[in-house]
């Protein structure tokens, strides 16, 4: 009811001691997590916005990303906790225009994990690594007490050399600049999904995690300094993606719903559980602002990999509504697409 | 409210059997269907089939909205 | 996917909107009961390009669970012994003071399902532990919940209950009747799957209001729309079903024999509405060993809603969530001060994750 109250002298229901806590929705990628790297990263003196930071600016330029990997399970169709870890940390390394030179490989490992499973991931790893043509150079083992951690825990951390003529940064957007995604979405996150205990469900899908390293030099080559932003849409999916990539860019981005592609189980499992396809998480791979002049051959390069053969184009940046993204919707008016709150819960309704 | 997806029948027995949803597959029960078998389509919420969708019904729907005169196919605003 | 893929062609939708457009001479007020329609609506952006009013009404069962039953929900999952299950969407709802994903994060066994069957397969799984299932909905999910109790029944398992919040739609469609003026009605066609639509025709006839049974997708609701416009325009009042392929006049009988087996009508507390006398359901007298609320006895727990939100307007359609000062400022779906803020279907909720706001509604339209 209506009651002439001032709702701006009332005090909110929800205990604020509930903020002093950490939630599972706090590393999902959403606006919970933006939250929460806002207040810790400044207290670090870093920036929050890039995946990988350049070290030095002599040549050649270095860069450095890090990552923790925490995937359950930790073997799903289409890879597992190890090579994810790899994938993962490479990929970051390349969305700022880095070819891998060196990773590195953290364990925290919980007492009675079954000895095979830490050699498979670690075969998993090696096979990775040596598929993206970077060497494990050093490493880290800790065991921790049972119920202390879940099984296992890798940390990663990558070094890369950027290539020369890559100016790709998250602030690179340019109003009129192309808006190019490589692949599908939503694949990596509906096969985590279809695992998880009282949802289960079977679909013939796998996750896409894979190396994007050489597509994003591919998109390089062919666009030069025309590839102004890279981003790999993980946690969040591309909705986070592209909401962190305009506001770091300080533009607008228009999307086309009926071009972004969303595979047909994705599309299902979202149906089913009552999810936004643009709100689960990718491994596989990537969004890119691209100078309208050099998209079309950018895209040509894109297509030419395999990682990037259903590549497409999903939009336009704009200088109107800087930091937000709107959607054209099928039935052809707008909506905003808005970062996910906290976990992605599914709905009945 | 309600989520109700359309999904088709691949196996049945008794109470229970497996819908498919474009690929993805998922146990429902189908003790609210029972004349519902192997090849046909039902709404299933949270898990359970709560209709047995008429093609015929689909398809007369469709035929509606077809018959519809074209001519508009950008709206302004 | 069959059946799905058909009622989203962006051409079709166009033209509907066109005939809405061509066929609406006055500023209808429309409507749509179910919170599921509500969502597509907002997230296509419907209601912007059809020169008619959409009200959202109370069709959100997670929005109008009443404070108190989620006090119990939290009184029951923080006790040690119990495996509290849920579905998804009821995890975010406050109660008076936290709520289940916060609880769950202090240590209470807090999990998502996706069936009641689900939850009645973990008390077998789980034979030294309690497991609750938290039994919200309309007329949709009340079978499926009913099964999950005839189910535990038929099973044995001692260590499975349910806590039981159900409303039903037309008893709150009477209510906004009295209440509000809204022309028209597009009735839920999940809920009319089950219960069929005769319980309408006296509503429509008693009110003069045309009630037409619609589905969910785009071109669902845009005919939906059109049925009920082209009704108005006639002044005809009749109950209509424009999702015919799902739904049938008497509904699904198999079903509404399990509900009248399981449960019984009784009065309930809507949220943000109040008391709405045989418009809800609580375990019939021989299942009442499945109810939660007597087996850990929260039965009598009581609360008191927050004074700041408007909600009530908003479930009956009354308000829009741009008329209440709260809305995205004190108010938002990461700390939401009601219940339409919590759930994503809740109109609050949909408003803002469709990036509705007051002064910048314009800027966003091309």
């Amino acid at each position: 009811m209506s009651t002439g109250f001032d709702p701006l002298a009332a005090t909110c229901p929800a205990p604020l001691t509930e903020d002093e806590r950490v939630l599972l929705g706090h590393g999902s990628g959403g606006r919970l997590m933006a939250e929460l790297l806002a207040d810790l990263t400044p207290r670090l003196g870093a920036p929050a916005t890039e995946d990988a930071a350049l070290v030095t600016t002599g040549a050649p330029e270095i860069v450095v990303s890090t990552d923790g990997f925490v995937v359950t399970p930790r073997f799903f169709p289409g890879g597992d906790i190890g090579s994810l870890a790899v994938h993962g940390t490479v990929n970051d390394l390349a969305m700022r225009g880095a070819v891998p030179v060196a990773l590195t490989l953290a364990y925290i490992v919980e007492e009675g994990l079954p000895l095979e499973e830490l050699r498979r991931v670690t075969a998993s790893v090696a096979a990775a690594a040596r598929a993206c043509d970077v060497p494990v150079v050093t490493g880290d083992t800790k065991v921790v007490g049972r119920g202390a951690a879940d099984g296992l825990y890798v940390t990663t951390t990558g070094v890369g050399v950027r290539l020369p003529g890559a100016h790709v940064s998250a602030a690179g957007g340019r109003p009129g600049d192309a808006v190019l995604l490589s692949g599908p979405i939503g694949l990596h996150g509906v096969t985590i999904l279809s695992t998880r205990e009282g949802l289960g469900f079977e679909t013939g899908i796998a996750s896409d995690s894979r190396p994007l390293h050489r597509l994003a030099a591919a998109m390089i080559t062919a666009g030069s300094c025309g590839v102004h932003a890279l981003r790999d849409p993980t946690r969040g999916g591309l909705s986070a993606a592209l909401n962190e990539l305009a506001a770091a860019s300080g533009v607008g981005v228009e999307l086309d719903e009926p071009a972004v592609p969303v595979p047909p189980e994705v599309a299902a499992a979202c149906d089913l559980l009552g999810l936004d396809p643009l709100h689960v998480a990718n491994e596989g791979c990537l969004v890119a602002f691209v100078d309208p002049a050099r998209a079309g051959a950018v895209l040509s390069a894109m297509r030419a990999r395999p990682e990037g053969a259903q590549a497409t184009r999903i939009g336009t940046l704009v200088a109107g509504h800087p930091g937000r993204v709107i959607m054209r919707t099928l039935v052809g008016s707008t909506r905003v697409v808005d970062l996910l709150v906290g976990e992605q819960l599914p709905r009945i309704c | 409210m309600c989520l109700g997806v359309p999904g088709r029948i691949t196996a049945r027995d008794g109470e229970m059997g497996t819908a498919d949803f474009a690929g993805l597959r998922r146990e429902v029960c189908l003790a609210y269907t029972p004349e519902a078998g192997v090849g046909d389509y039902v709404i299933v919420h949270v898990g359970f089939a709560i209709s047995v969708l008429d093609e015929d019904e689909a398809l007369r729907t469709l035929a509606v909205l077809r018959a519809i005169p074209g001519g508009l196919d950008e709206v302004s605003r | 996917m069959k059946y799905l893929d058909e009622y989203r062609d962006p051409v079709l939708a166009r033209r509907l909107i066109g005939e809405i457009r061509a066929a609406a001479r006055h500023r209808w007020s429309i409507m749509e009961v179910c919170g599921g329609q509500t969502h597509t609506i907002v997230r296509q952006g419907i209601d912007e390009l059809i020169p008619v009013r959409m009200v959202h009404g109370p069709g959100c069962p997670v929005c109008v669970t009443p404070l108190a039953t989620v006090d119990r929900a939290l009184a029951i999952a923080a006790r040690p012994e119990v495996i509290f299950t849920s579905f998804g969407d009821m995890l975010r709802v406050p109660g008076s003071g936290t709520d289940l994903l916060s609880a769950k994060a202090r240590g209470a066994d807090v999990r998502v399902v996706y069936s009641p069957l689900d939850a009645v397969r973990l008390a077998a799984a789980n034979p030294g532990r309690q497991v609750v299932f938290f039994a919200v909905g309309f007329e949709t999910t009340a079978p499926a919940n009913a099964m999950a109790v005839l189910t535990a029944a038929r099973e044995g398992l001692a260590n499975f209950s349910v806590l039981v919040s159900h409303v039903l739609v037309p008893p709150a469609m009477s209510a906004i009747m009295e209440s509000a003026s809204v022309d028209a009605f597009l009735a839920a066609g999940h809920v009319c799957a089950v219960m069929g639509w005769t319980e309408y025709e006296p509503l429509a006839a008693r009110y003069r209001v045309p009630i037409v049974v619609t589905g969910f997708e785009p071109l669902d609701l845009l005919e939906g729309i059109l049925m009920v416009v082209r009704q108005l325009e006639e002044g005809r009042f009749e109950v209509e079903n424009q999702y015919a392929r799902a739904v049938r006049r008497e509904g699904n009988t198999f079903a509404r024999d399990a509900l009248r087996r399981v449960f019984r009508v009784s009065g309930q507390t809507w949220r943000g509405i109040g008391d709405i006398p045989d418009s809800g359901l609580v375990l019939a007298p021989e299942f009442a060993a499945y109810d939660a609320a007597l087996r850990f006895g929260v039965a009598g727990l009581s609360a008191r809603e927050h004074p700041a939100c408007i909600a009530g307007d908003i479930l009956r359609g009354t308000s829009t969530p741009l008329d209440c000062p709260a809305y995205g400022t004190l108010c938002t779906p990461r700390r939401p001060l009601g219940a339409p803020m919590v759930s994503a279907e809740g109109t609050c909720a949909a408003y803002h994750n469709a990036g509705r706001v007051r002064q910048e509604a314009q800027e966003v339209l091309p």
